[in-house]
């Protein structure tokens, strides 16, 4: 625990001081709000994945989403990450930035990183070539032709190397890597992407009991600094890191609360704790 | 300065395969050139001129192949219309040829191109203006295909179209080329394309020191586009197309504009298609529509299939080689080549899925001499 927040202090201290010569637009969190999402609605054939949607999440804090499958929880990511257009409704990224306006790569660079559900990496690559890629820096064609990593940058990537634990394994190829492994690498890329809002999928699944409890040590840590956003369908981690959670059902939220608000709400027992004890 | 000594860095620091293979490219080409001028006729020492061309053009298929490596080895873009890039490379540099022929022609016209003067026009079409101009020619040969290359792949990356159905577009690309090129009234010579050149820059396109030069202009271009593709596919930049290869949603979400890194490694592919093409027309004095021909882009799959994806040299090798048995096999059964060509291609697929490289690394692992490293695996397909 000391060694690991030690470790933390460690990263802040690096990125804090050594900004990469680079610049998104600053994000306008004056009301405290850093994600708006107003009356979301998405189909796909008639199935309304999301249905009028209402979400706010406040700046640094650390929310999680729970719900069933097909609750729209992963569509809602693809929405705000611009991977599926929406029917109707509003995202903003702070009071300014109309998300729905960008693609991906934009939506990236304004800092606002992904795991996805199923862990992605580069598995032909190795573990350092793969935390390299995911660098807080320009992401352009030429730019990334005679790039080399700075001092800083390496010293950054031997931290965040050191945080997930994969310091033996750095040049390992990522495809070698174990199941929770690759877990912790795809956070490990978030991390030196040096997002402002994290959506992490389900960061849990096939992790043992000593690295989900590792895991929730670190989302806690982050948030704070950062606005951490968790899917997960784990409720014993949901509680055990979670200081507000959203509950969708059907494409809408259905409570919003404390864990504890939330599992004595009469609704969400009824269509979701009710039905999967 | 920096990114020179990078790039020398890496030549060095590759298991000593891109040292090897550059040592052996210049060896060859010096002992060819050296033994065709220096030895007389009849020697045993000597290498014929006919020999020297061969080699010439094999080195144009081999950077033919090496363009095609780059964006389908490395990115997994399978391009079935890279011919269509070469040969407009090569029509760009027979028209410099076409115009260098001057009043030497059957019909003696100062002017026009035999086979204009042929088709009873009056007037050079404005499109060959400033081809007599060596320097302009090789800028078009350059730009004409890279931009081809560029809004082709602007309008298909951009629309994420990805998989077969862009190999069937850059199929269907130069099969449209093609068909083009064949219509006398193009004005670049029809089916008959162009041909009976005399000479380049002043130099006797027959002479033995001519050749020998255009050989060895090959063996330069094709040292320089493995160095350019080596240190492209090093760079943090390879990298990148590495990861568009293997995931490229994930590198979307990391702040990639994937389809601009396609883009240009697509432009870069096209590039090298195009100077293999133009080093091409003149050594083997003819460029014609067949060049175009779907079919042709497709062997030169084959060559690189056989080679091995992913490893630069494997595609080199396996261009020579392929090409050497045509050689050879078409001289004993013409006809039996194209079952030859469908047959070498299952059997590297079913049985050498890496290609003659990747049997050979495997051999070396085994045997316990190096290349055993985690990363060796890296260059595994798409």
């Amino acid at each position: 625990m000391s060694k690991f927040t030690e470790q933390m202090q460690a990263y802040r201290y690096n990125t804090g001081f050594a900004l990469p010569p680079y610049n998104s637009p600053p994000i306008d969190v004056s009301h405290n709000i850093i994600l708006y999402i107003e009356g979301l609605t998405v189909s796909f054939d008639g199935f309304r994945a999301l249905n009028d949607l209402n979400l706010y999440i406040n700046d640094g804090e650390l929310r999680c989403l729970i719900g069933a499958n097909g609750a729209g929880k992963t569509t809602l990511m693809d929405v705000i990450t611009g991977k599926t257009r929406c029917d109707q409704g509003t995202v903003y990224f702070g009071q300014t930035i109309n998300l729905l306006a960008h693609t991906e790569p934009e939506i990236a660079e304004l800092g606002i990183g992904r795991k996805f559900q199923k862990p992605t990496v580069f598995e032909a690559q190795s573990v350092f070539a793969n935390l390299e890629l995911s660098l807080r820096t320009s992401k352009r064609v030429w730019h990334t032709l005679l790039a080399s990593l700075s001092p800083v940058e390496r010293d950054r990537i031997d931290d965040v190397l050191d945080i997930i634990g994969l310091a033996a394994q750095r040049d390992m190829l990522a495809g070698a890597l174990s199941h929770g492994q690759k877990q912790w690498l795809e956070i490990g890329m978030l991390l030196v992407s040096e997002p402002r809002l994290l959506l992490i999928d389900e960061p849990v699944a096939g992790m043992t009991a000593q690295e989900t409890e590792r895991t929730a040590e670190l989302l806690t840590s982050l948030a704070g600094d950062h606005t951490v956003v968790v899917v997960e369908h784990d409720m014993e981690f949901v509680r055990s890191i979670a200081r507000t959670v959203t509950v969708l059902h059907q494409g809408t939220v259905l409570a919003e609360g404390t864990m504890d608000y939330v599992q004595n709400h009469p609704e969400v027992i009824e269509v979701y704790l009710g039905e999967a004890p | 300065m920096n990114a020179f000594g990078r790039m020398l860095a890496q030549l060095r620091n590759d298991g000593g395969s891109s040292a090897m293979f550059l040592g052996v490219l210049t060896a060859v080409t010096l002992l060819a050139g050296f033994a065709n001028l220096v030895f007389p006729e009849g020697s045993i020492f000597h290498v014929s001129t006919f020999t020297i061309t061969l080699l010439g053009k094999y080195f144009c298929y081999a950077l033919l192949a090496l363009a095609v490596d780059v964006i389908w080895g490395y990115c997994g873009i399978l391009s079935l219309g890279h011919g269509a890039f070469f040969a407009l490379g090569g029509y760009c540099m027979g028209m410099y040829l076409m115009r260098q022929i001057g009043d030497r022609g059957v019909y003696g016209n100062p002017e026009l191109p035999d086979f204009m003067v042929f088709l009873n026009w009056d007037a050079l079409p404005w499109y060959w203006h400033g081809f007599d101009m060596f320097w302009f020619a090789m800028l078009m040969a350059l730009i004409v295909p890279g931009v081809l290359a560029y809004v082709f792949g602007w309008l298909a990356f951009r629309s994420r179209v990805t998989g077969v159905y862009l190999s069937i577009m850059t199929q269907a690309l130069t099969y449209a080329l093609m068909l083009a090129f064949f219509r006398n009234e193009m004005g670049f010579g029809g089916n008959n394309g162009l041909t009976d050149f005399k000479d380049i820059l002043g130099f006797n396109l027959q002479a033995d020191s001519t050749r020998v030069t255009l050989f060895a202009i090959s063996a330069l271009m094709l040292g320089l586009a493995f160095i350019a593709s080596r240190f492209i596919m090093q760079s943090r930049l390879g990298r990148v197309v590495l990861a568009i290869r293997d995931a490229e949603s994930r590198a979307r979400f990391l702040g990639y504009r994937t389809h601009d890194y396609k883009v240009w490694l697509f432009v870069f592919s096209a590039l090298l298609a195009a100077i293999a093409g133009a080093l091409y027309v003149p050594q083997v004095g003819i460029i014609n529509p067949g060049e175009f021909a779907p079919l042709n882009s497709i062997e030169l799959v084959v060559w690189v299939a056989v080679g091995g994806r992913g490893t630069l040299y494997g595609a080199v090798c396996g261009a020579i080689l392929v090409n050497y048995a045509k050689s050879k096999f078409t001289a004993l059964i013409p006809e039996g080549w194209i079952f030859m060509l469908g047959a070498l291609f299952v059997v590297v697929t079913i049985f050498l899925p890496k290609g003659i490289v990747g049997l050979l690394n495997k051999r070396r692992r085994k045997n316990g001499t190096g290349g055993g490293t985690p990363l060796a695996s890296a260059e595994a397909g798409a």
